[in-house]
């Protein structure tokens, strides 16, 4: 059912855990398809004056797909801007991967959801900040 | 799938017997004449025709014998959801009668037959069981009625491995002037049956599941039962499933059964001691239990379920490490739905996708349990680190809109 690239992901999956004093926290899923993630991201600026994501991790409860996807997509997401990162895609994320069972594409969908509401959680944050 | 490179090499630890399970070389010396030397058309008329007819009544003979049943009674197929198909559709579409009984539990060769004809406007009712994975037989009576043609019943679940009282049911349903039919594909074999003492008037069984071919299944139909063919053709099997008979797979399918029921007592008593093992060393794992009754229930199943953690993780890392299992997680189902025995004994949704299945056969031994004991808890553990969940952590918001039209697009349309 899948690629030797998501099996390897899934294997030895990238930036798994919480973080302390996260900036903001995404919690995306449904207990009826079996797919729980949260996104945690760390906004800093860069030398450009640029938001980025310093750091993310994610915590996955859900299939192989779901670990895969969630973890590929902390990979690809760190260090980008934010406007950069929410561009990312459930295509660019099964491309990274070498490809995803059609029925198992909705995974790539949920963690980019995560990473999103991530985002959004840290600009209500600092919404509320300033 | 590729092969890892992480499996051990020497690892080919198989516990999905549920699944299928491997030919018997018994069997399959029997088998083999029936592909190159007698290769007749069972309904030839010349002397290639006759042995190949000689072999096929052989079987049925055999295959009657096992179930207490009379040769007539046995009819060929192409496996256990055949069987089913032809016992539900054929029964129902013959008669005056249009109720048709039958669990919530059963396969989904039963089950999606059931919903099938209830689209065709047959009245179809499905009981529920109790979270011990039973069928009450209150209930069953209270439902069966004046307008109900067939009772149909599993005798064992493929996933739970729990044992229906088919005995009493098929009592309940010779009083009530009722047919009786069960999906018999997970006990024939391995548990007793006796279709005149349990009063069953159909039986689906499927060779693969016990050490026969794939391919080769059989439908016992008590005499002076009305039923309908499903299939038209060349008249075979009494006009009720034509078809070039199978000739191998109905040998082999009948030495598989012979050996299965000489080597029953033997093996179930190897098996429930495995089993017996295993399961006592994998509730030793935190927050872990077994899934339906512990009795009465297949010699071979243990259904188990873990929290926090997601079933088809824990079977590919448990492939990685040579090890075969299955699990009633929606993520590894084709429709991406929960398992509905799961649901159907009251496992919320998040335990459902938690199931383990290790189902133990004949090429199990201690050593094999004890390497899975060995291999388990480190996996467990492993997704538990991954997975955000633990006790006391809320997943309400989760649970919203739970069995509401599960909409939202899972992909393209997986049939």
């Amino acid at each position: 059912m899948y690629s030797n690239k998501v099996m390897e992901e899934f294997r030895h999956p990238h930036n798994i855990g919480e973080m302390k004093n996260p900036d903001g926290v995404g919690k995306v899923g449904n207990a009826q398809c079996g797919d729980l993630m949260w996104v945690y991201i760390k906004v800093a600026k860069n030398k450009k004056g640029e938001e980025i994501i310093k750091d993310i991790k994610v915590k996955t409860f859900g299939c192989v797909a779901a670990i895969a996807t969630s973890s590929k997509l902390t990979e690809m997401a760190k260090g980008m801007a934010l406007e950069e990162a929410l561009k990312i895609n459930k295509e660019k994320i099964a491309k990274e991967l070498g490809g995803l069972p059609p029925i198992k594409m909705h995974c790539s969908v949920l963690s980019m959801d995560g990473l999103r509401k991530a985002i959004e959680d840290y600009r209500n944050k600092k919404g509320k900040a300033d | 799938m590729k092969e890892s490179k992480s499996r051990p090499m020497n690892k080919r630890i198989y516990m999905d017997h549920a699944a299928t399970t491997p030919l018997d070389k018994r069997v399959l010396k029997a088998m083999l004449p029936y592909f190159s030397e007698k290769f007749g058309n069972a309904s030839s008329l010349h002397f290639f025709g006759t042995e190949a007819r000689e072999a096929v009544e052989k079987a049925r003979e055999d295959i009657a014998k096992a179930i207490n049943a009379k040769p007539g009674e046995i009819f060929f197929t192409a496996g256990g959801t055949e069987s089913d198909n032809i016992a539900l559709q054929g029964v129902m579409k013959a008669g005056k009668r249009k109720g048709l009984i039958t669990t919530a539990i059963e396969h989904h060769a039963v089950l999606y037959t059931a919903e099938r004809l209830r689209k065709e406007g047959f009245n179809v009712k499905f009981l529920p069981v109790s979270s011990n994975g039973i069928v009450e037989l209150d209930a069953l009576e209270k439902a069966v009625g004046k307008e109900t043609a067939l009772v149909s019943v599993m005798h064992a679940n493929n996933e739970i491995g729990t044992i229906q009282p088919i005995g009493e049911i098929g009592k309940l349903c010779r009083a009530q002037s009722v047919l009786f039919h069960t999906d018999a594909v997970q006990t024939v074999g391995k548990e007793k049956i006796d279709v005149e003492k349990m009063n069953i008037d159909l039986l689906s069984a499927s060779a693969h599941k016990f050490y026969g071919p794939k391919g080769a299944g059989f439908l016992h139909i008590r005499q002076g039962t009305k039923i309908q063919p499903l299939m038209h053709g060349g008249g075979h099997e009494n006009g009720l499933r034509p078809g070039t008979e199978n000739v191998a797979g109905i040998v082999g399918m009948a030495e598989a059964l012979k050996i299965a029921v000489k080597e029953m007592r033997e093996e179930n008593a190897k098996e429930r001691r495995l089993r017996g093992r295993l399961i006592d060393g994998c509730l030793k794992i935190e927050d872990s239990w077994l899934n339906g009754a512990r009795e009465p229930r297949l010699s071979c199943n243990a259904a188990l379920g873990f929290d926090f953690v997601e079933g088809e993780s824990m079977v590919l890392m448990l492939s990685d490490r040579g090890i075969a299992a299955s699990t009633g997680s929606a993520c590894s189902s084709k429709s991406l739905e929960p398992s509905h025995v799961l649901r159907a004994i009251g496992l919320p949704h998040v335990k459902c996708h938690g199931s383990l299945r290790f189902t133990l056969g004949r090429s199990t031994t201690a050593k094999d349990v004890d390497y899975v004991l060995e291999v388990l808890p480190g996996i467990v553990e492993r997704l538990r680190k991954i997975s955000p969940l633990r006790k006391g952590v809320d997943i309400s918001e989760f649970e919203e809109n739970i069995d509401e039209k599960h909409e939202h697009m899972h992909g393209q349309n997986e049939d």
